[in-house]
């Protein structure tokens, strides 16, 4: 039999039990829209940390004071006092695979502004640091590379730290406190949302490193420096040689431990990468289950209405049909079930992930992949779990089956 | 009429004919676990293209055994079936199929049509297994559906049809892919008589047009319509013999009321 007429005799077959065709494409529906949806607001929650990694700012590698071994007893990560200015700027000299650098420090403190008080972290860097963190301002400027000389009492907002001290307020120009210092604020930086760590980055404040170490923290040591490597590949090599460069300033002779910490975001952006890409997996795993009992519920639904038809059957043995017909016949109507299935559930899970991307503001992905691999994985459902029955409909015995009541 | 049959045969003498169906000493044998049931024990026979034969005998008598093997819907235990020269027995299941779809039509005692399926999707079923192409099947289905007298009704459903019109579709159905032998289990089981006789007017006619006609009957009156009346009785044949006084069922329908259906 050509192909068309199997296909409308399939489709009649069903279309004689409406509801229970619908009921069992409802299984694969499901299975295939479960399937659609967790691949797709997987991919979503994988873009979406990519995305936190990347506003972290790309091919960033991150220098911090490290823990220091004195006599047995182990000081914490940001203990010494070895990271100096220098070392940045001998970062940038030397390091060939070191785009720019920037120094810093930090200390918490109380920051006012008339009635309204925040306790945040105060951060001292150089302008460049904007430029390295990719991190463009809201309004107003960066304080300067002359208010880095000059130690100036001026400073960049988080949002955060605006709205808090600010609230609807206009902040350019004002004045507030760092603990007991006037700073005037210069700029406030745009929201940059959590870090990949769930920190929020824009609870805190800029101010030159001049500033921070000469009238905040009085000490001369930096606690970090951010790098930004010419390319991402690049950042593994700056990352080695920002590595060998301090080891050699800080004289530290081989077997002793580093003091300091070199790290790299492409490692972190990697991790993150691959445990959401896990979840998905997991995800997908667990809604393909429901792809399969989806496939036992057409097998059942096909072995009830071979028996029901095992008179029809045998009619069509009788005239003339070849096994091979018979087999075709059953096997078409549950695969055309699992594929109107497959296709409505597509529509449904693509419809659920679009609308869940919505809800939680998450970049919308449906994953073609994940469509094609669905649409496949249905009709082979269909095939599989229809063939038993179809089978069992080709073998039949035609004088049993015309006896059949 | 003609035009759907194949040349008529029956006007050749016997003697050059081939037969259309020779069967030597076919048993068959049932095994159903402890008892074993001799349905057939050795019977021989021979039928003539174009021939009308009747098979009679009481239930257990072996003639549904011997219609199903005639009907290559079973294969026998021992002994040789011959259809048109071919050895039946030494068939598969893909050639058996293939004869049943082209060289014989089939009419059943409970007519056995799809349900929720139109007379003429009914009637045009054994071409698309033939893998005739469309516009052919339409067309003989068409011409078969004519032919029975219910072109005006191609288009209903078997539950919306008499019994003696869902026959008719049935017969429809056996002739449309010009098969070699009609071969019709009971086709008056389930009918009134009047209509009884209008399906034996029917096959008359196919008959007197060169189709060879094996009907199976236990009703008496209905074998009289054949031009043979074979008796079964415990596997084998006992009585084969030419019917006499063999009515014309348009002749006996005229003298019957007009119950219009």
């Amino acid at each position: 039999m050509d192909f068309t007429s199997i296909l409308r005799i399939a489709l009649r077959a069903l279309a004689r039990n409406k509801m229970r065709s619908i009921l069992t494409m409802l299984g694969i529906i499901i299975g295939v829209g479960a399937v659609i949806a967790t691949v797709g607001v997987g991919q979503g929650a994988q873009q979406q940390v990519q995305n936190n990694i990347a506003s972290m700012g790309t091919n960033l590698v991150f220098v911090s004071a490290g823990s220091v071994n004195r006599g047995g007893l182990r000081l914490g990560g940001g203990a010494t006092k070895t990271l100096t200015y220098d070392d940045m700027k001998a970062i940038v000299q030397e390091s060939p695979a070191v785009a720019s650098a920037a120094p810093g420090s930090s200390a918490s403190a109380q920051v006012v502004f008339d009635n309204n008080n925040w306790y945040t972290r105060v951060n001292g860097t150089e302008p460049q640091y904007f430029d390295i963190r990719s991190w463009p301002m809201a309004s107003g400027t960066s304080f300067t590379g002359d208010d880095v000389r000059t130690a100036a009492d001026v400073a960049v907002l988080g949002e955060t730290v605006r709205q808090n001290l600010f609230g609807s307020a206009d902040p350019a120009g004002q004045t507030i406190r760092i603990g007991n210092l006037p700073f005037q604020v210069v700029g406030v930086l745009a929201a940059k949302g959590q870090s990949g760590m769930g920190a929020d980055q824009d609870d805190a404040i800029y101010v030159p490193i001049t500033t921070l170490q000469k009238k905040i923290t009085g000490q001369p040591w930096l606690q970090y420096i951010v790098v930004s490597a010419v390319s991402q590949q690049a950042s593994y090599a700056a990352q080695e040689q920002i590595t060998a460069l301090l080891r050699d300033r800080h004289r530290i002779r081989p077997g002793q431990d580093d003091d300091f910490q070199v790290r790299n975001l492409a490692d972190v952006a990697q991790l993150a990468d691959q445990s959401s890409r896990i979840m998905t997996l997991l995800l997908a795993s667990i809604a393909s289950v429901s792809l399969i009992v989806g496939g036992i519920g057409i097998m059942n639904i096909m072995l009830v209405s071979v028996t029901e038809r095992t008179r029809e059957i045998g009619i069509r043995v009788a005239i003339g049909a070849q096994e091979a017909d018979v087999l075709k016949q059953f096997l078409s109507e549950a695969v055309v079930m699992s594929v109107i299935g497959g296709a409505i559930g597509i529509l449904v899970g693509a419809g659920s992930s679009l609308g869940i991307s919505h809800l939680l503001h998450w970049p919308i992905s449906i994953s073609p992949l994940a469509v094609v691999a669905a649409a496949v994985f249905s009709t082979m459902v269909g095939i599989f779990f229809g063939y038993y029955p179809a089978r069992k409909a080709a073998q039949l015995d035609p004088i049993e089956a015309l006896r059949f009541e | 009429m003609a035009t759907l049959l194949q040349p008529a045969l029956r006007t050749a003498s016997a003697a050059e004919v081939q037969p259309v169906i020779r069967v030597e000493d076919v048993h068959k044998y049932y095994d159903l676990g402890e008892t074993k049931v001799h349905a057939l024990r050795g019977v021989n026979l021979e039928i003539a293209p174009g021939e009308f034969v009747a098979i009679m005998g009481a239930s257990g008598s072996g003639k549904s055994t011997f219609m199903n093997l005639l009907g290559c819907l079973d294969t026998p235990s021992s002994g040789h079936y011959y259809l048109e020269g071919v050895d039946v027995a030494q068939l598969g299941k893909k050639e058996l199929a293939s004869i049943r779809n082209r060289k014989l039509g089939f009419v059943f005692q409970g007519f056995n049509l799809l349900a929720r399926t139109t007379a003429l999707e009914n009637v045009e079923l054994p071409t698309l297994y033939a893998r005739l192409p469309k516009e052919e099947r339409l067309e003989r289905a068409k011409r078969a559906l004519e032919m029975v007298g219910l072109g005006e009704r191609m288009e209903h459903f078997p539950s919306q049809l008499s019994g003696g019109q869902q026959q008719r579709v049935a017969i429809a159905r056996a002739l449309v892919n010009r098969p070699s032998i009609l071969l019709a289990d009971e086709p008056t089981g389930n009918l009134d008589s009047r209509t009884s006789v209008e399906i034996m007017q029917i096959f008359q006619d196919l008959n007197d047009q060169g189709l060879t006609v094996v009907l199976v009957t236990h009703e008496a009156d209905i074998a009289h319509y054949a031009r043979r009346s074979i008796v079964f009785r415990d596997g084998k044949i006992r009585r084969d013999e030419p019917v006499m006084n063999r009515p014309e069922a348009a002749e006996v329908l005229r003298t019957l009321p007009t119950l219009e259906d």
